[in-house]
């Protein structure tokens, strides 16, 4: 199915008739409840993020790194391949994305859909979002704040496979040494954003902890 | 594994846009297109891994196209599961796949258009495709001799479609 002929030798009157047609497909499908996954991808000062979401909500953030096509297709296998490009079901989270990046936004407000995690992780995950903006945290604190303080690799593993991160800001867990620990992104992606959210962070470890 | 259904959009919307633009008039070929990927995303669940998507695809198209017809002439009864030998090895070959060959096919004058699509992406009878083309059978026959004439010149194919006697 890769090898099949793609629409590039489309003529430019079918090119439009496909566009208009595809506009429609997405609204009709959506009216009929047939879309179970819809995604868009937003530029952002750290490269392309693929946003895909569910009609629960926001199921999935993704860096350019992980390979957008990859991460649709694992969604395909996880969840269902009824998936379309559909950026208008995405604007909120896109809009506050920007602000975010902006720096006027400190919390993110959209609903979230944490089905891709174990119950565990999705504890872990959820607890995220009670650091605040600029803060961090180090794993073993976070492992404490869900009444479990031995779970300290495990909460490490919750984190790093955050399915929605800058949303859910893994971002801001620190190991307790105060060093970056691992990210999704990458490292200077998590510098990037903890800067942003402080400039007098430097990747130095923290005065609080 | 099945591929995001999106994907499936773009790499087949214009095949199926020329075989239902083969089969009818632009309006009700973009609605026939439509409904095509509605139904398509509604079942791709359930679709087989190793199927022929594009096969598929067309298949619900050409139903589609059907149902228009049939909307107009009640009086056509076509039964739906001539239709279904697309699935194993259809004599002669459709070359889905070729777009250029379907590009061709929707710009034959309307009468050959109609019945080289009739009979070789439908594979009605000459008898059947009369009564939707409101013609005698030997006029059916006339047209799509004509047509098929007409895609072997543009497509510099002398074998194309060439039916077993």
């Amino acid at each position: 199915m890769t090898d099949a002929p793609i629409n590039s030798s489309a003529t430019g009157e079918e090119a439009q008739v496909l566009e208009q047609l595809g506009i429609e497909l997405r609204a009709k499908a959506q009216a009929g409840d047939l879309v179970d996954i819809s995604y868009r991808v937003v530029d952002s000062p750290v490269g392309s993020l693929l946003l895909a979401s569910t009609p629960a909500g926001l199921v999935r953030v993704a860096f350019e790194t992980e390979g957008h096509e990859r991460i649709l297709e694992v969604l395909a296998q996880k969840l269902s391949p009824r998936i379309l490009k559909d950026p208008a079901r995405l604007d909120a989270v896109a809009r506050q994305l920007d602000e975010y990046f902006a720096g006027t936004r400190h919390n993110f407000d959209v609903p979230l859909d944490l089905k891709l995690s174990t119950d565990f992780r999705r504890r872990v995950q959820l607890e995220l979002g009670m650091i605040g903006y600029g803060q961090t945290w180090g794993y073993s604190q976070m492992a404490q704040r869900i009444g479990n303080p031995k779970a300290v690799r495990a909460v490490g593993s919750a984190c790093a496979t955050n399915p929605i991160p800058i949303v859910l800001p893994c971002h801001r867990v620190l190991r307790t040494d105060g060093s970056l620990g691992g990210y999704l992104g990458g490292l200077e992606v998590k510098t990037e954003l903890l800067t942003l959210e402080n400039p007098r962070f430097g990747g130095t470890p923290g005065t609080l902890f | 594994m099945q591929v995001p259904f999106e994907r499936i959009v773009q790499d087949y919307g214009l095949n199926v846009l020329r075989v239902c633009r083969a089969l009818l008039d632009e309006h009700r070929a973009q609605d026939a297109w439509s409904e095509t990927f509605l139904s398509a995303l509604k079942a791709y669940p359930q679709l087989a891994e190793d199927a022929n998507v594009l096969a598929w695809l067309v298949r619900i198209a050409r139903n589609k196209a059907i149902d228009e017809l049939r909307k107009n002439k009640p009086e056509i009864l076509v039964d739906h599961h001539q239709w279904d030998q697309i699935d194993g090895e259809p004599q002669p070959a459709l070359q889905l796949e070729n777009l250029q060959l379907w590009q061709e096919v929707g710009r034959l004058p309307e009468k050959q258009r109609l019945v080289v699509g009739y009979r070789y992406l439908g594979g009605l009878t000459y008898a059947q495709i009369a009564q939707m083309v409101s013609g005698t059978e030997a006029a059916a026959r006339r047209a799509g001799s004509d047509g098929l004439k007409n895609l072997r010149r543009l497509l510099g194919d002398d074998t194309l479609w060439q039916e077993k006697s």
